[in-house]
């Protein structure tokens, strides 16, 4: 199954260090993970994406909840949840592709940023499976580069992790 | 008044009550020693290699109970140490490690001595810091000694830049540590204890399981009442031996790997299992698989959720502090009027009085030979089983473990989880320090002791008069036996050639050294070094039965009930 853990987490250099070692030394999957500090800046907010059966899930949160710089750990997959990623993907724009890509972009509510004569490089948000599945209707031969954040995620309605 | 950082962390030393300290001077520390030399709060103990240093800290905090603290310098100082703290680390033990770092300026400059000790040891410590800034140093300090103590304990290492030692700041050290990221749960959940009680008195078939967490805990008193009261079979872990008095009926003896059929087979067949500050490692249960063959209810106490159901599922999970909890149990069991099965619970001893009988730690008795068993046997008697029993790792400490007769905690200290050679003699060093007036022995193989004998220099120079008991097979006895069992024995490299004479090298370190080679001479030797050299260190050389294998066996990835016995 596939999880969305989020923590927060004591802003200190090394922070990161902890919990990226944490998963590769306990052979946890790690899909994708983002971090940064929040409105408080002596906290950091890490979204972990992972997979595991529930018992790999249940060691994951109290491994983390072990850290000694972990304030606060949540399963967002837990309950219902809101979780965003950004991509950054250049494409091959040239003749009438060029046309394609933006009807495309439009259909995926993304943005053009930049323009050369042979590419676009174009913005996009939403949940991860929106970003695979603007990828794949892109043909592959058409990808120059991608970029990609990793998935935010965040409660919904009162749902608040907070200290 | 404004004080330098090396004498904020002899001030903090000080402060914390520390009363030895084992290290070994470099570049990276000469300010702190140089803040050591001017005090007399503690004493510093000079070894000759950092790990020695490490494990000679955590053997006194094992014996002790008390936080072990050593000090090393930077790079190859920091990268000695490391052994030292993944041995307290897989063992749970209270430990604060001062590593010398390269200026502040220098870091990440590839500068002389300089590694990442932070990074090197991340995984292998209950939490490090790098302090920068001379101001963080108190109260950096504080927290190492609070985290490495409170709820599951383990070693914390203060990484300390040099030009950090020479800052000055005012100097206050806190009184007490709150972390809005740390606070260990130590009070089990009250409607989980209910449960537990209720489900212990339902028992038919019952088993305690008893781990370092016991000891660790201090809550060897608590298991003893529960367990006098209920009357319920109790084995222990390899790190708990202690936590309940061996010599007692109602005790299986140590299970697992090398564990005892009786306590092996109860483990296997029991119905309720209360497990106490015990992990449910690899080498206790074998296969996961096999143990959840047979239908049982769990209980599991332990200070660390992470702990829980991480091998095994279990159906009472109770967080907190054994000593805490095992109150709460014993004072809702005095309230209950029902009382367990007597029936069944009769059934169930005969079952395992069978078991027993089939005495699976019988050796040759007759043998003309030293038999490494009768050695332990006779050290037992010797010491009244009142020392302190170190060991290294191989099978003379799974000897040292099943015949030496523990009876209270804290006296069997050993390498459980890393299983790291070299840990006995330093260990023997940190015990015999803190208790200069008792016994101590050191259990240890021809191989294992070599891993560290320069610490018999460190030993003269503190006349510490501990008992070197060498089990002299000559092979990497540990690996030979596996080699006979599982590589059709082809012994590759587990025989140890040109060995020293170590009669001769006790002597030239300055100690009494005696190689007894027939099983008449064992007692009488034995008596000598804990009688007429008293206040010796003596190095017995116990030639030893080069064959003997350690009984019973569950090879690696077997079940509970797939022994092999002798
Ligand atoms: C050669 C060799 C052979 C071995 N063979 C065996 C064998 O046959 N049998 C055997 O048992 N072991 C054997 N071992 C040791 C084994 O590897 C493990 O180290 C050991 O079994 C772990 O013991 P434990 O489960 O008691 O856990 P420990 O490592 O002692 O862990 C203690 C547990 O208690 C918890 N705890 C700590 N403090 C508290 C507290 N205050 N309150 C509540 N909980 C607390 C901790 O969170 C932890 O879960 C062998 C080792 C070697 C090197
Ligand atoms: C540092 C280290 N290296 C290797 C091992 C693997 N090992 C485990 S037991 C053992 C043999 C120990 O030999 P000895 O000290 O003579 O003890 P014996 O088994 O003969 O009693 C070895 C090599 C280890 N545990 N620790
Ligand atoms: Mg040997």
């Amino acid at each position: 199954m596939r999880h969305i853990i989020s923590l927060l987490m004591e802003n200190e250099s090394g922070a990161l260090s902890r919990v990226a070692g944490l998963f590769s030394a306990r052979a946890y999957n790690i899909e994708s993970l983002t971090v940064a500090p929040t409105e408080d800046a002596t906290l950091s907010r890490m979204t972990i994406v992972t997979r595991g059966s529930a018992d790999v899930i249940e060691q994951i949160t109290k491994q983390l909840n072990k850290l000694i710089d972990v304030v606060k750990v949540q399963d967002l997959t837990d309950g219902s949840h809101i979780e965003r990623e950004l991509m950054l993907v250049k494409v091959r724009a040239t003749g009438d592709q060029r046309e394609e890509m933006k009807r495309l972009t439009d259909i995926f509510r993304g943005r053009i940023l930049d323009v050369s004569d042979r590419t676009y490089t174009i913005e996009l948000t939403g949940p991860v499976s929106k970003l695979d599945a603007f990828l794949v209707a892109v043909d592959a031969s058409n990808i120059l580069e991608t970029v990609r954040t990793g998935a935010s995620g965040i409660g919904r309605g009162d749902r608040i992790m907070k200290i | 008044m404004e004080l330098t950082g090396a004498e904020i962390v002899v001030s903090c030393l000080r402060d914390e009550g520390v009363k030895h300290l084992f290290g070994y001077p470099g570049g990276a520390v000469l300010n702190i020693y140089d803040e050591i030399y001017k005090q007399t709060a503690f004493k510093h103990i000079l070894v000759r290699h950092e790990q020695a240093a490490v494990h000679a800290a955590d053997a006194y905090a094992r014996a002790t109970g008390e936080v072990g603290v050593a000090i090393v310098t930077s790079g190859p100082g920091a990268t000695n140490a490391v052994t030292g703290i993944a041995t307290a680390y897989m063992d749970s033990i209270p430990m604060v490690v001062i590593s010398g770092q390269v200026p502040t300026p220098a870091i990440g400059q590839d500068a002389f001595q300089e590694v990442d000790m932070v990074g090197i040891t991340r995984p292998c410590v209950k939490h490090n810091f790098l302090v920068r800034d001379v101001h963080d140093l108190a109260a950096t300090m504080k927290k190492a000694f609070y985290i490495a103590a409170t709820g599951r304990p383990g070693p914390v290492v203060v990484d300390i830049p040099k030009d950090v030692t020479q800052h000055r700041c005012h100097y206050d050290y806190p009184k007490s540590v709150s972390m809005r990221s740390y606070n260990p749960t130590s009070k089990g959940h009250s409607g989980q204890i209910k449960k537990a009680a209720q489900m212990l008195l339902e028992a038919k078939r019952p088993m305690i399981y008893t781990g370092g967490g016991v000891v660790l805990g201090n809550a060897a008193a608590q298991v003893i009442e529960l367990v006098r009261m209920l009357g319920y079979p109790t084995t222990s872990t390899l790190m708990g031996l202690g936590g309940y008095p061996s010599p007692d009926p109602l005790f299986l003896g140590m299970l697992g790997m090398h564990g005892t059929i009786e306590a092996n087979m109860a483990m296997q067949h029991c119905d309720v299992l209360l497990a106490v500050g015990a992990r449910f490692d690899d080498r206790v249960i074998g296969n996961p698989k096999h143990f959840a063959k047979e239908a049982r209810r769990i209980i599991h106490i332990d200070v660390d959720p992470s702990s829980i159901s991480k091998r095994v599922r279990v159906d009472i999970p109770i967080v907190g502090d054994v000593a805490q909890v095992l109150d709460e149990v014993i004072k809702l069991l005095q309230a209950d009027t029902t009382k367990p099965d007597a029936q069944s619970l009769k059934a169930w001893w005969a079952q395992i009085e069978l078991w027993r009988a089939q005495d699976c730690l019988k050796y040759d008795r007759a043998a003309a030979v030293i038999k490494p068993q009768f050695v332990i046997e006779k050290l037992y008697e010797v010491t009244q089983g009142d020392a302190y029993v170190t060991s290294d790792v191989g099978q003379h400490q799974m000897w040292a473990a099943q015949y030496y007769q523990f009876d209270k905690p804290r006296r069997w200290i050993n390498s459980g989880g890393l299983g790291t050679m070299g840990f006995g003699l330093p260990a023997a060093m940190g015990v015999q320090l803190a208790f200069p007036d008792a016994m101590v022995a050191c259990v240890t193989g021809e191989g294992s002791i070599q891993m560290n004998i320069q610490e018999l220099s460190t030993c003269k120079e503190w006349n510490l008069p501990l008992k070197v008991i060498l089990l002299n097979n000559g092979y990497l006895g540990m690996v030979r036996q596996w080699q006979e069992f599982f590589y059709e024995e082809r012994y590759a490299e587990s025989y140890m050639n040109s060995l020293p004479d170590f009669v001769k090298l006790a002597e030239a370190y300055g100690h009494v050294g005696i190689t007894v080679d027939k099983p008449e001479d064992v007692e009488p030797a034995l008596r000598d070094a804990f009688g007429k050299y008293k206040d010796r260190l003596v190095f017995l050389n116990f030639l030893t039965d080069p064959r003997e294998n350690v009984f019973p066996m569950i090879p690696a990835g077997k079940g509970l009930s797939e022994m092999i016995l002798l």
